[in-house]
């Protein structure tokens, strides 16, 4: 639960992963553009460890989780769990794989079959990658049932008649029965109710720190990912803009849109949401069919330069541990030497109460 | 805020059902309160609490059957709008009561153009030409910060994004210029980023023309920052009622405090493990005879299944439905005494 990333061991490595979807037209279905969903990404997850996924809708941080897991074919890009190369490992391995990564849906309703019993449902897994028989097979079903918090007696029934929560613990135990790594946990507390997303967030960290799991959490609430996650990314339009450890994120964000989308949530405190001043973005977010050139964010970034414009950032390490994609940024860092460097400019973003340009 | 004012809008013992085949559902139990003029009041509760339903049962908006409404008044006017008639009631949507959808996406009509849907209520109620119409249109799209407005009154709502859709929304409730705004999990649906924009937009909107509204949402941060007063409901009863203030800084209710202490925080400390309130919200098949947050609570004793505790003051103008006094940390007077022995 620490930030010290370099002594631990890395558990999936994903490497310029690219995830374009094909915009057709016509009757011949001809290829016309592609919408990025996700544009190069690359991080590390260490063993043990949760990486918070943050970003608004249409970012691409689903796509992102799926891609990782190849439920897509990404188009370029290398994911590595433990190892072994996801993206390149034929049907077959592909297969013996996938008992170690499992996902948990955002939607506990779709996500579950309504014929199945939920019995059926956690032991579908068992079926399919182990030869347990009847008995055992039921006796695992069991101590999962009791490893989410449901009760053994509702074995048989189905997915209609248990709460969200409780549903969503169903499926939390389905991506448990194999007994996996690593674990993709798409929003799976969206669908749920402020009082029920703190039981399902607890029992994640309590599996975790039982089974030793190590989970990409993906989510939009950002409280949320505050209190579960060791580090943080934060996607825009299919790029990671800013990754760094939970507290280094929250409490210093740099990227200009890491600080608005923070300063965005509303806090519960009627006294400090009165006086508190908020980056308020103008527009919205472009269409991932046809990004902005040079940087993603500079439609609506408040510290634009002329520079963002044409140039598209890189994604470096600015700090130990902390890695951004911000020209304000890399320009200070590479110091003076560099024509238009202005390290004063970066200075004064560090203030999370920055005013925007043209309120 | 305006304390002396007579309300806008009186509701008093609102009961709203369900006919279902599984039988009744009792969505709203005896739902009392008002709004003054100028006042933002925040509702806030988890799905089932029965905050929409309580909004919607206000002007006729829930299809009957299955929904019925049951008992209590609606002052608003000088009518009782459960009493109208359909004309009647049609007449106050609009000028008298604006209402603003969860969902911009499936609340705009696809197939009529944004100026189309804008212009309606304005011919409706408001008796403007086409013309006259036209040009209130785009004032309003202006008012809501929509570039471009002439424009986009040609678009359908689907070349509209989600934050605009909204938007838009807000422009069709605000057309008439009604005494009363009620908003539905207005935000809900939208990025904080684009919430941000949207919290902006109504606070300034509401400097400018002064109307009440009402906010009905799940997220106590955006009650935080917009409301004057919140109204706590659970279980499709109030539990708590106060100005904004006091309730966040002294919630006197259990379900309150505990949702209070749920709430992760994106700034300030940051907790180890979260609090979590056991249990599941109540099925409500029939009116409580007692309270209805008594399983999850942790203050309950014996009277709490005795009796269902009526809102006893707690503050200038703050109540809260709970047998328990937090000021003295003992059970109120009015809690039934004789089972409060086995607590």
């Amino acid at each position: 639960m620490a930030d010290g990333t370099q002594t631990r061991l890395p558990l999936l490595e994903v490497e310029g992963l690219k995830m374009y979807f094909p915009i057709t037209a016509g009757l011949f279905r001809k290829k016309v553009g592609d919408v990025k969903a996700v544009d190069d990404i690359s991080f590390t997850i260490f063993e043990g460890e949760t990486l918070g996924l943050v970003g608004e809708s249409g970012c691409g941080k689903s796509t992102c989780g799926r891609a990782i897991l190849r439920l897509y074919e990404p188009t370029e890009g290398r994911v590595v769990l433990g190892g072994e190369d996801v993206l390149a490992a034929p049907p077959g391995e592909l297969r013996a794989m996938r008992p170690r990564m499992q996902m948990v849906f955002q939607d506990p309703q779709a996500s579950l079959n309504p014929r199945m019993t939920v019995a059926g449902i956690i032991g579908e897994p068992l079926d399919e990658h182990t030869t347990l028989n009847r008995a055992q097979k039921l006796a695992r079903i069991y101590e999962l049932m009791d490893k989410v918090g449901l009760n053994r007696d509702f074995a048989n029934r189905y997915p209609h008649e248990f709460s969200g929560g409780q549903r969503q613990r169903i499926g939390i135990a389905r991506a448990l029965a194999l007994n996996p790594k690593f674990i993709v946990c798409d929003e799976p507390i969206a669908a749920l109710d402020v009082s029920i997303q703190a039981q399902v967030v607890n029992l994640l960290e309590e599996l975790q720190d039982s089974l030793g799991l190590t989970y990409l959490f993906i989510s939009h609430d950002l409280s949320m990912v505050r209190h579960i996650a060791d580090r943080v990314a934060v996607m825009y339009l299919g790029r990671i803009v800013e990754l760094a450890s939970r507290d280094d994120l929250y409490d210093a964000p740099m990227h200009p849109y890491t600080q608005a989308l923070l300063s965005a949530v509303p806090e519960p405190d009627p006294n400090a949401e009165t006086s508190r001043n908020r980056i308020i973005l103008k527009g919205d977010v472009p269409s991932p069919a046809n990004p902005p050139k040079g940087c993603n964010f500079c439609t609506r970034c408040p510290k634009v330069m002329d520079i963002c414009r044409e140039v598209e950032p890189t994604f470096g390490e600015v700090t130990p541990g902390h890695f951004l994609a911000c020209h304000l940024y890399q320009e200070a860092a590479v110091g003076a030497a560099n024509s238009g460097a202005n390290p004063e400019q970066s200075a004064s973003l560090q203030d999370p109460n920055f005013q925007q340009g043209e309120a | 805020m305006r304390e002396a004012a007579q309300p806008v809008l009186e509701v008093n013992g609102l009961k709203t059902i369900f006919r279902t085949r599984g039988g009744e559902v009792h969505a709203v139990n005896s739902v009392s309160f008002d709004l003054k003029p100028g006042e933002l009041l925040g509702v806030v509760g988890e799905s089932g609490s029965g905050k929409s339903v309580t909004m919607m049962s206000l002007i006729g908006l829930l299809p009957s059957p299955p929904a019925e409404v049951r008992e209590g008044s609606v002052m608003f006017d000088g009518l009782d709008l459960l009493k109208c008639t359909p004309a009647q009631l049609r007449a106050v949507r609009g000028p008298g009561v604006g209402f603003i959808f969860q969902d911009p996406m499936t609340s705009l009509n696809p197939v009529f153009t944004v100026g189309y849907q804008l212009r309606e209520p304005l011919l409706k109620h408001m008796g403007m030409t086409k013309a006259q119409a036209n040009v209130r249109a785009k004032e309003l799209l202006e008012l809501v910060g929509i570039p471009d407005a002439e424009r986009r009154l040609k678009d359908y709502p689907h070349q509209f994004s989600g934050g605009m859709r909204q938007r838009v929304m807000i422009a069709i409730a605000l057309a008439c210029d009604p005494k009363v705004l009620i908003a539905d999990e207005p935000t809900t649906a939208l990025d904080v980023t684009i919430q941000a924009q949207i919290l902006e937009l109504v606070k300034d909107l509401r400097q400018k023309l002064g109307m009440a509204i009402i906010w009905i949402t799940h997220d106590l941060g955006v009650i935080a920052g917009i409301a004057d007063r919140v109204m706590v409901m659970y279980g499709g009863q109030i539990a708590e009622q106060g100005p904004v203030k006091e309730v966040f800084a002294h919630p006197r209710h259990p379900y309150t405090r505990a949702l209070l202490q749920t709430v992760p925080s994106v700034r300030g400390e940051r907790a180890d493990t979260l609090n979590v309130i056991e249990g599941q919200p109540p099925i409500l098949r029939a009116a409580p005879s007692a309270c209805s947050f008594r399983d999850r609570c942790t203050q309950r004793f014996g009277a709490c299944a005795a009796a269902n505790p009526a809102r006893y003051d707690v503050g200038p103008g703050h109540d809260a439905a709970c047998f328990w006094d937090f000021d003295t940390d003992a059970p109120r007077a009015e809690a039934p005494v004789k089972e409060a022995a086995h607590g």
